[in-house]
């Protein structure tokens, strides 16, 4: 009986193949030969196709119960976070293949680059690589935006307010990109289709394309110092290497790439149960203003740099330099094709991928500190903080909160970090300095010249020159005791207010 | 070995002449270009359609004229141009309306110049600051610090009838 199955099955199996050959053609592939000792840095390049297979497969489960109707998508994201069984899990997973997908295309980047993998005869490899680089960057954004919380709202009017600052057009790729001129019931169909069609279906081309030419062109050897890639002998000098020392991909090389997936989808499981996918903002109600609108993650070091560049550059920068990014990794092949391919006889390659990597994690950082941005939780400074029974300092305190100058400045680990930190200001400023300073304003600090009355800038200076860290003042190496707060009062009330306009 | 009178022309059961598999070649990609066209227009069409598409700003009430005082700044919550059905709570907006005098009003986005974050009015302090990187305007909009460069936009305001009706419009692009 056993052996009748068997002869049935493997008739079929010789059928189908008859009329498709895909057998032969799908094994060819796979058992393709490659060059020897390839080891674990080649796996990178596959760890990024599971993510891609894992963000399709989750993505499609989401569509299941998505509603991309602007009224209804977050009570449909609540719903499934919270109801749906294992909805949790899987936004969790579509997350963090999302990141774990922008973080492996960024190390297979490197590792190419630095292998000189691209150059001879890869170059459109490399290109390819780009595109799908800058594909995926998309579709992360995309992605963020059909969360439709209110950060995703605002990320998207600061999206088109930023695609708004190219010449001649840049209004009307805002207002593509909302689907009209306002926010509203057409945008986040917009960026469902982008998200679900446009994105994934230029992403399967151009992977598709990739793979091809990973099979055409051969993986590349690993590189050997003194080995120089010359276009005229390179091609004879492979296929002689495959002949000679070549191992079939499959299973020779692949095990390796089947560890790495199984590690990779282990990860993104885990941690979309322990950690779970990001919280929910508030309803995305244009009308409500509460919100401090940022990008996720691997976004947050552009947000940095948007946000510390001179004034001036800014425009310039938003839309020149992404532009100026594709296209020189697009000429990286074209320009260095040849030559020798071992970062130890690269010091340059090395150094321009430690000045970008050291780069984005400062910046990254910074991104994350976010110290431009005002802090608008700030509460009041409580008495343990404000140290004085006196009214002047007490009412200074508390204007110190009124006029908004806590969300810039900290004062003993409390408030904002825009401007400098006041916790020691006396002991750094002169009461006149200190008044110069808020009636003039300057730099990213407003007059205040129209804003207090006498009597509150008198009363915000004393509490200001209450603020010193040590109780006593170095001076020419002599320790003289600080000035009472009662003096400092006294000074900063009889001191006549410098007038100066806004 | 095309027709030996007229080379151009093709005899059953014998090869096309080059030039006829030139022709042929050329009519089928015009032919594809058309096909591709005639479908292609409409989609694209479609998909373009709201740079072209116009919308009419539209008057707005945010309230009576007696709600708000001389001097103070509140913000008004109020539907954009061109609310549709399913949009749900995306279609409302808001704005920054500050009533000047007896009949004046002034009403400013809540979209920051720089950036078009929600800018918050900070009312002890008298300024509007900006969530996102720091920029600060006063009462009358102006800038007064920070990244903008320029002061907030403004909404037209009109008082019909004893309300306070805005024009909605598009959103500001710098």
């Amino acid at each position: 009986m056993v052996g009748f199955i068997r002869k049935i099955l493997s008739d079929a199996v010789d059928a189908f193949e008859e009329r498709t050959g895909l057998i032969k053609f799908l094994g060819g592939i796979a058992r393709h030969p490659v060059p020897p000792d390839t080891g674990w840095w080649y796996v990178f390049g596959s760890a990024v196709l599971v993510c891609f297979i894992i963000q399709v497969a989750t993505g499609i489960a989401l569509a299941t119960r998505y509603v991309a109707s602007s009224g209804s998508a977050y009570q449909v994201l609540n719903y499934i976070t919270y109801k749906a069984v294992l909805g949790n899990l899987l936004r969790g997973m579509h997350f963090f293949g999302a990141s774990a997908m922008i973080l492996l295309v960024g190390i297979h980047m490197i590792q190419v680059f630095l292998m000189g993998c691209y150059k001879y005869p890869r170059e459109f490899n490399w290109i390819t690589g780009v595109m799908l680089l800058f594909l995926t960057v998309a579709m992360g954004f995309s992605g963020q935006l059909l969360r439709w919380d209110q950060t995703a709202v605002w990320a998207t009017v600061l999206a088109a307010e930023m695609i708004g600052r190219t010449p001649l057009i840049g209004k009307y790729l805002a207002r593509f990109l909302l689907g009209g001129k306002t926010l509203g019931g057409a945008t986040l169909s917009r960026f469902l289709a982008f998200h679900v069609f446009f994105l994934p279906a230029a992403i399967f081309t151009v992977v598709g394309i990739h793979l091809y030419l990973v099979v055409h062109d051969g993986i590349s050897a690993p590189p050997v110092r003194g080995e120089k890639v010359n276009p005229k002998t390179y091609r004879a000098g492979y296929e002689k290497l495959l002949e000679e020392k070549g191992v079939p991909f499959w299973p020779d090389v692949a095990w390796r790439d089947v560890v790495a997936a199984l590690v990779v989808v282990v990860t993104i499981v885990s941690l979309a149960h322990f950690v779970g996918p990001p919280a929910l903002n508030n309803p995305p109600n244009p009308s409500l203003l509460a919100n401090d609108p940022r990008p996720d993650w691997y976004m947050l070091w552009y947000f940095a740099v948007l946000a510390l560049l001179p004034r001036g550059l800014e425009s310039v920068f938003m839309v020149l330099a992404p532009l100026a990014a594709f296209v020189f990794l697009l000429l990286v092949p074209v320009v260095w094709n040849k030559g020798e391919r071992h970062p130890a006889r690269r010091p340059w390659a090395v150094a321009m991928v430690i000045t970008v990597v050291v780069t984005i994690i400062a910046f990254w950082i910074e991104g994350s500190r976010s110290p431009w941005s005002p802090d608008f939780d700030a509460k009041p400074l409580p008495a343990t903080l404000v140290r004085s029974n006196l009214a002047p300092v007490i009412n200074g305190a508390q204007l110190f909160y009124d006029k908004g100058c806590e969300f810039c400045h900290t004062v003993d680990g409390q408030g904002g970090a825009r401007g400098p930190n006041l916790t020691d200001v006396a002991a750094r400023l002169t009461l006149n300095d200190i008044k110069i300073r808020i009636l003039n304003g300057g730099g990213n600090m407003p007059s205040f010249a129209g804003l207090l009355s006498r009597e509150d800038l008198n009363d915000l200076v004393s509490f200001l020159e209450s603020r010193v860290r040590q109780p006593t003042q170095i001076s020419g190496g002599t320790s003289v005791p600080v000035a009472t707060a009662s003096e400092r009062i006294a000074r900063a009330a009889n001191d006549p207010a410098p007038h100066f306009s806004k | 070995m095309g027709n030996e009178d007229n080379p151009g022309v093709a005899v059953r059961g014998q090869a096309l002449s080059p030039e006829r598999r030139r022709f042929l070649g050329r009519l089928s990609i015009a032919l594809s270009a058309i096909a591709a066209a005639i479908v292609g227009i409409p989609v694209v069409g479609f998909i373009i359609g709201p740079l072209i598409q116009s919308e009419e700003p539209v008057w707005r009430q945010v309230g009576a004229v007696s709600n708000f005082q001389v001097g103070q700044t509140v913000k008004v919550s109020f539907e954009d141009p061109s609310p549709m059905v399913w949009a749900g709570v995306t279609s409302l907006t808001a704005a920054w309306l500050r009533r000047l005098d007896a009949e004046r009003f002034v009403a400013f986005t809540i979209n920051c110049a720089h950036l078009g974050c929600p800018v918050r009015w900070l009312p002890k302090a008298g300024l509007f600051m900006c969530p996102c990187h720091g920029g600060v305007y006063y009462a009358d909009g102006t800038v007064a610090a920070g990244p903008p460069p320029h002061s907030l936009f403004k909404y037209p305001v009109r008082v019909r009838d004893g309300q306070v009706e805005i024009m909605a419009s598009a959103v500001p692009i710098y």
